[in-house]
């Protein structure tokens, strides 16, 4: 059970930048009130910020990647469940796998 | 305004415990991603105890991950600090768009909400404030939780070793992109608002990545972009 100085300071730094980053951007926009326009801009971040996420997540797995996320929209919007659509997501992934190595092995 | 929130914020049990409910299936997707960091953790020849504190007290995957992988001896401070920040400045402007809640809470309400708050906390309680929801509580409610199974599968990964090793690509792995696709479904608020702001923020973030430019541009150039015409198309409207 060691804890080392030099490994505990990187690790507190770490947190302390984290939790800069966190509560950072809340605390500059109370102190600022910055204009409406920002203020609508933020509203519209939430659904930019995932495809921003996403996209190139799913691009670096190709065609794979891009049926599995269909097929986890697909579970999620008509079953409203979370754990269902990240299921279906990681299923879609191994059988679309086990598929194309059977056609490459033919 | 149209997301003006009606009636007033409140911070109740009932509601961290919804966020509770509403985080257990996440843990599908974070478990198998703490226990890599877990695993290289132990690998980088950190103890248990210091993976532990870093899981805790950081409480950001993926900037831990670029932290261990960029770990030498003796343990590179600012390295460190540089990865944190570089990963996690992408949560600076969650809070801000979460302030129709969070401007009504405070003390360690507030500054607490903040310490547990990550990308599908986020996500979920952006999506709860559209539909009206009034509880911030909810937004702990889902911190805490993940908070607790991130720990968890770090401390299990590590213990493990190399025993878990997963390959690379193994699908598993797709359980984290397949929680911020499934998160995507509630924060759809229709063609006429969504559709051009997020294809320009996919598109972007794919050209970027595609130029080859690492984290976190790819999702900073495509978020504030898409969110930028979301805000010029609302206003043009008005």
């Amino acid at each position: 059970m060691t804890l080392r100085p030099d490994v505990l300071l990187a690790i507190i730094g770490m947190a302390v930048a984290t939790y800069l980053c966190r509560a950072g951007g809340y605390a500059l926009f109370r102190a600022l009130r910055p204009p409406r326009y920002v203020e609508v801009v933020l509203q519209h971040l939430p659904g930019p910020i995932f495809m921003a996420y996403a996209m190139p997540a799913l691009a670096a797995h190709g065609w794979k990647g891009w049926v599995a996320a269909v097929a986890v929209v697909a579970v999620q919007y008509f079953s409203r469940s979370l754990a269902a659509a990240i299921l279906i997501g990681v299923g879609a992934m191994a059988g679309l796998g086990a598929l194309e190595a059977w056609f490459l092995a033919r | 305004m149209t997301e003006e929130i009606k009636g007033p914020v409140v911070f109740t049990r009932h509601g961290v415990a919804r966020g509770i409910r509403t985080a257990l299936p996440l843990v599908i997707g974070t478990f198998p991603f703490g226990l890599v960091v877990g695993v290289i953790s132990d690998q980088k020849g950190l103890s248990w105890l210091e993976t532990l504190l870093m899981s805790a007290l950081v409480f950001a995957g993926s900037s831990q991950l670029l932290a261990l992988e960029l770990w030498s001896e003796p343990a590179p401070i600012l390295a460190a600090i540089i990865a944190a920040i570089v990963v996690n400045i992408r949560m600076a402007p969650m809070g801000a768009a979460l302030a129709p809640w969070l401007d009504k809470l405070r003390g360690v309400k507030l500054w607490g909400s903040m310490a547990f708050m990550v990308d599908h906390a986020f996500a979920l309680s952006a999506a709860e404030q559209r539909r009206g929801g009034r509880d911030a509580g909810y937004l702990l409610g889902i911190g805490v939780t993940l908070w607790c199974f991130w720990n968890i599968s770090v401390i299990l990964g590590h213990i493990l070793g190399s025993t878990v090793r997963l390959p690379a690509g193994h699908p598993l792995y797709f359980a984290a992109i397949a929680t911020f696709v499934a998160i995507l479904v509630p924060l759809w608020r229709g063609v006429r608002r969504d559709f051009w702001p997020w294809l320009l923020a996919g598109v972007l973030a794919v050209l970027a990545w595609k130029a080859g430019l690492g984290p976190p541009w790819p999702l900073l150039i495509g978020a504030f972009a898409g969110a930028a015409l979301g805000a010029w198309l609302e206003l043009r409207r008005e």
